[in-house]
């Protein structure tokens, strides 16, 4: 059986398409040879930055002889659909076999597809596979119309077989296969001949190239933390940064160089940041300080001077990057040590937010107000909370930030540190945007949790009350997140918060300023309109003019001058229309809090309900949970549920959620054939069955410890006194007919029935439990 | 071969040893445009040319401005006026990476000390409507060229593709000489009688941009020549393709195309005066652009835009 190996060798290759082009062509080229018949032992797919390679052993040498054979008319069928069955069929009227059947004799076709070698559908499959593959991006070259990356200049392909190897024949827009590459580009330039897999990759690596990426991404690692290490210091982890690098190199030379003393003052996370943004260098942190001091670049070659030119040009790189690095963290103190931030926080008010939600002073502003309201709730220091919410945004216009936007919040920290600010503003201002996703750190000192719970809540509610909610796929302002945020806030830090309670009046400021805004606009059209054609009005008219310039003389709106202008008829219809409409408009924003407030707080069920499942809380749990009284508090919602879980997965828990739901199908079916509710509780003393006595005490024993634990919300005691009721309610339904002759029996069990429903409800609607 | 070949000495000597290298490649050796660009590709050497089916090859020195960038000549690197070097060819050869590696050995630059990568670096022109893929190249870690395969101009497709090279000479020059401050940077050879720094040159030239492009330039006028040049651009579009005076048929691609050039120098006047607000900003963007666009469908229809009677 023969080993195909293919290569597309082609100009550099973009670094982060490399490894999923790599995978595309293995996908692409076995699917294609398994659905034309060839079956094969296993395969891998590579990429440098200059080709794919993909080997695909144990190939058979051809595909099997098919025969097919197709049912056509009867024999006795007219001659038109004899012909038209045997130009469907592809075959002659000699070719026709006949056979008996049922319904009479049968023309029968046999078409005979014979079997084709392998290399025949390699070229096939693989012409196709160039011809239409997945990349992102790609692009034409000289006079040709092939798409590709970057301009394809050679394609090997060859199956070898033990006697040898075959160049598998194939012209793809003039690029004739064959079975010659090239090795580095620099080091190793001319082309050479291979003749199978092992013998390509080793020709590969003595022309200086290094097939497989994970091999160089684990020789750029080694080599880089050996030479930290041997200079005592650690190279800072970073997966991706190390995976693009592989990508950009073919035979990777590890160097180690300093960056200059005057950068080193500079906060860690600057250097790394822009080490890496601008020239993809890993830092090299001395573990005891803390400090990043030198840095490992990554060559493409070996040099005769050891990479002693290459290292030196890079070093003047870095240095005019970190000057501006520098200049930049110079400036930025100096506005956070004389001027405590103050100018970029007067900058917010001219960077926009959204355009319907003003700018992120305005935000700002909103933030504080909400963080100083949580913080009692979050045992913050209300003074520093606000305090914190009011610096926190100030880095986005620092030139630091402004350069690195990644590094914002970080920044943040540092400059309200410099403008001696409380330690716990500065740990806001980077925290406040924590958590990003759903591993990220959440923060738990009090003043980050306000000023981060603040933030996203204004978030969410301010989108909602423009109605620019997630749909499907796109959420472009991250709403997701941001409710997933709220979410681990509060339950990573066990606080017991009403959402309603906190969302609603929120709506009801932002609507009011939506509104006003709105409704300024439409009295500044109305007055305009109404002074520019009476122009000679007094009274009352003329005073629209003082106060539709105030937005605060709105409160004073006293339907004067609406009346007045009514009441002069037809002539000012168009304008007293316009202020109608402002004013509905008015009263609309305002019943639209409470819609607002309960859709929002459905967005934040179904983060939950994400949120929950990833931790492997069943949705019928959560769905059970969610449709008790104080949904809206996140934290004893989830509590409710852990212990709805824990119950449901114990043998009693379960059969206790069949007992209630027999029991209360049984009342509600009662309930609607008798058309009245049975809400009394059944009396012990009607009691016949010993069982039945049993269900009565046992359900009176249940209650007074499920009463207390409720109180103090300790669900998994609740639940686990619930699930002592399942011996006795199994019993009572063995051994008891609810439905008795007697009605007074009939009606005590119906009415101990309610007590059973009453009880089981309390955690959780155990009727949306499944199964 | 390459230890064979001497470091140039100043400025002016490695946009020689471009020129005479790319001459040596065939290139016509063009010269800059008379009109002030942003950049080489502006030269309708490279947007006009890179159009249509016609073979063409050719390169330059185009000196382009950015107003915004002007720094009063203090910054180690960054200037309002600047040189570009240009090199287009259609359809691109393909050995056109080889040739640019020729071109850096040219200059001095041992391949065999230091390490070249061409790192993924995809160009688009908003004004020019234009785009293509290719790679910024660095040397030790230094951006030293862009290199482009045109895919669409002024909103066509290029058919066939060229390759566009480009070198920020100023940078370039800097890296191979060992300057760190572009003012210093010997202009002519240090041994001339008359030796004369990069300073020398363009220190003064730079302030007095610097303070008229930021602060002096009337904004009424130039908002007024953006309208004319776009209504200019306009009407020699519209004129009848057959030339009443001499019967001849003659669409004048060209002078429309200037125009659009004045129009997008314009705008970058008047964006570092602080004048045009972001939203204002895509507005002018994608009226520079209809107007490449116009003049891109007017050179297709010409002899020179590969049109045949």
């Amino acid at each position: 059986m023969p080993d195909l190996l293919i290569e597309l060798f082609s100009e550099e290759i973009p670094a982060r398409m490399q490894a999923r082009a790599a995978e595309d062509l293995k996908a692409r080229m076995t699917n294609g040879l398994v659905e034309a018949g060839l079956t094969y032992a296993g395969a891998a797919a590579y990429a440098t930055p200059r080709r794919l390679a993909l080997r695909v052993d144990g190939l058979t040498e051809r595909s099997p002889d098919l025969k097919e054979e197709r049912k056509g008319p009867r024999v006795d069928a007219p001659e038109k659909a004899i012909e038209g069955f045997l130009r469907g069929a592809g075959v002659a009227r000699a070719d026709l076999i006949e056979r008996d059947e049922k319904k009479g004799r049968v023309f029968y076709a046999v078409i005979e597809k014979p079997g084709r070698d392998a290399p025949e559908i390699v070229a096939e499959v693989l012409e196709d596979t160039i011809r239409n593959f997945p990349w992102p991006k790609s692009m034409r070259w000289g006079t040709g119309s092939l798409r590709w990356v970057r301009p394809l200049h050679r394609i090997l392909c060859l199956l070898t077989r033990e006697d040898g190897s075959d160049v598998v024949p194939l012209d793809v827009d003039g690029i004739v296969s064959g079975r010659s590459t090239e090795g580095h580009r620099f080091m190793a330039p001319e082309p050479f001949e291979v003749t199978g897999f092992d013998d390509y990759e080793a020709r590969l690596k003595r022309a200086h190239v290094l097939l497989d990426a994970g091999e160089r991404a684990e020789a750029i690692w080694q080599d880089a933390t050996n030479q930290a290490f041997a200079n005592g210091l650690e190279v800072v982890e970073d997966k991706g940064l190390l995976a693009e690098v592989a990508g950009l190199v073919e035979w990777p030379v590890v160097l180690m160089g300093e960056i200059g003393a005057e950068f080193l003052d500079l906060p860690p996370e600057v250097l790394q940041t822009s080490m890496k943004e601008h020239q993809k260098f890993f830092s090299v942190r001395n573990s005891k300080t803390g400090r990043i001091e030198r840095f490992v670049t990554v060559a493409n070659r070996e040099t005769a001077d050891h990479g002693a030119t290459i290292l030196a040009g890079n070093q003047k790189v870095l240095s005019a990057r970190l000057s501006d690095a520098k200049f930049f963290w110079e400036n930025d103190l100096r506005v956070a040590k004389q001027e405590k931030m103050d100018p970029w926080r007067a900058a917010l008010e001219s960077v926009t937010f959204h355009n319907k939600l003003g700018s992120v002073k305005d935000k700002v502003d909103r933030v504080a107000a909400l963080a100083r309201e949580l913080a009692p709730l979050v045992g913050a220091d209300a003074d520093l909370a606000e305090q914190a919410a009011r610096v926190a945004k100030a880095d986005l216009v620092s030139e630091m930030v402004y350069e690195f936007p990644e590094l914002q919040g970080l920044m943040g920290r540092y400059y309200s540190d410099a403008s001696g600010l409380p330690p716990e503003v500065g740990a806001a201002c980077q925290e406040h945007y924590s958590p990003l996703g759903p591993s990220d750190d959440v923060p738990s000192a009090p003043v980050s949790v306000a000023v981060a719970l603040a933030d996203k809540i204004d978030t969410l509610t301010g989108f909602w009350a423009i109605d620019e909610k997630p749909t499907g796929s796109k959420d472009p302002f991250a709403l997701r997140r941001a409710a997933l945020g709220v979410i681990r806030l509060v339950f990573e830090n066990g606080l017991n918060l009403s959402l309603r309670d906190v969302l609603w009046p929120l709506f009801d400021k932002l609507e009011d300023g939506l509104a006003k805004a709105n409704m300024l606009q439409g009295l500044t059209k109305a007055g305009e309109a109404l002074i520019s054609s009476t122009p000679d009005l007094n009274g009352p008219y003329v005073r629209t003019q003082s106060f539709y310039n105030d937005a605060s003389a709105l409160a004073d709106f006293d339907h004067v001058t609406y009346r007045a202008c009514k009441d002069t008829g037809n002539l000012f219809r168009p304008i007293t229309f316009s202020i109608e409409k402002t004013l509905s408009d008015f009263e609309k924003y305002h019943c639209n809090s409470e819609i607002l407030t309960s859709d929002l707080l459905s967005f934040f069920h179904d983060r939950l309900k994400v949120y929950l499942r990833d931790q492997g809380v069943r949705h019928d749990v959560i769905d059970a949970c969610i449709a008790m009284p104080s949904n809206d508090d996140l934290a004893l919602l989830v509590k409710r549920a852990k212990a709805l879980q824990a119950v449901l997965e114990t043998e009693d828990g379960e059969n206790l959620v069949q007992g209630f739901k027999r029991a209360n199908n049984i009342l509600t079916q009662a309930e609607e054939k008798d058309g009245v509710e049975y809400s009394f509780g059944g009396d012990p003393k009607f009691a016949e069955d010993p069982a039945e006595q049993a269900l009565f005490d046992a359900l009176a024993t249940a209650e007074a410890r499920i009463t207390p634990a409720i109180q103090a919300q300790d669900f998994a005691t609740a639940m686990a006194a619930m699930a002592e009721l399942r011996a006795p309610v199994d019993a009572f339904f063995e051994a008891v007919q609810v439905n008795a002759e007697s009605p007074v029996l009939r009606r005590n069990r119906l009415n101990l029935l309610r007590t059973i429903r009453t009880t089981c409800l309390q955690v959780a609607d155990l009727t949306r439990i499944e199964g | 071969m390459d230890q064979t070949i001497s470091k140039p000495r100043s400025f002016q000597e490695i946009i020689l040893r471009l020129q005479s290298y790319w001459a040596g490649q065939g290139c016509a050796m063009m010269q800059p445009y008379d009109m002030e660009v942003g950049a080489g590709t502006f030269h309708p050497a490279t947007t006009l040319r890179s159009l249509g089916s016609k073979p063409w090859a050719a390169a330059y020195v185009q000196p382009s401005r950015r107003p915004t960038d002007g720094r009063y000549g203090e910054n180690p690197n960054r200037l309002q006026h600047y040189y570009q070097y240009q090199v287009l060819i259609k359809p691109s050869p393909p050995d056109l990476q080889d040739l640019y590696l020729g071109s850096l050995r040219a200059i001095g630059i041992d391949m065999a000390l230091h390490d070249i990568r061409f790192v993924e670096d995809d160009w688009e022109s908003p004004t020019l409507g234009a785009w293509g893929l290719g790679w910024e190249v660095w040397c030790d870690g230094m951006e030293v060229s862009q290199f482009t395969y045109f895919q669409q101009v002024g909103g066509q497709d290029c058919h066939p593709v060229s390759g566009e090279l480009t070198y920020g000479l100023e940078r370039l020059a800097m890296y191979v000489l060992g300057v760190d401050h572009v003012m210093e940077m010997p202009f002519n050879d240090p041994d001339a009688p008359i030796p004369l720094s990069y300073g020398d040159v363009f220190r003064q030239t730079e302030q007095e941009y610097s303070r008229w492009n930021f602060d002096v330039a009337d904004t009424e006028v130039l908002l007024r020549h953006f309208e004319e040049a776009e209504a200019e651009c306009a009407r020699i579009l519209e004129q009848d393709a057959v030339d009443p005076k001499t019967g001849h048929r003659i669409i004048m691609a060209h002078p429309a195309y200037d125009q659009c050039i004045k129009a997008s120098h314009i705008f970058n006047l008047l964006d570092a005066r602080g004048v045009i607000s972001v939203t204002e900003r895509q507005s002018y963007i994608g009226r520079v652009r209809a107007l490449a666009k116009r003049c891109a469908d007017a050179f297709v229809l010409t002899e020179a835009g590969g049109y045949a009677a």
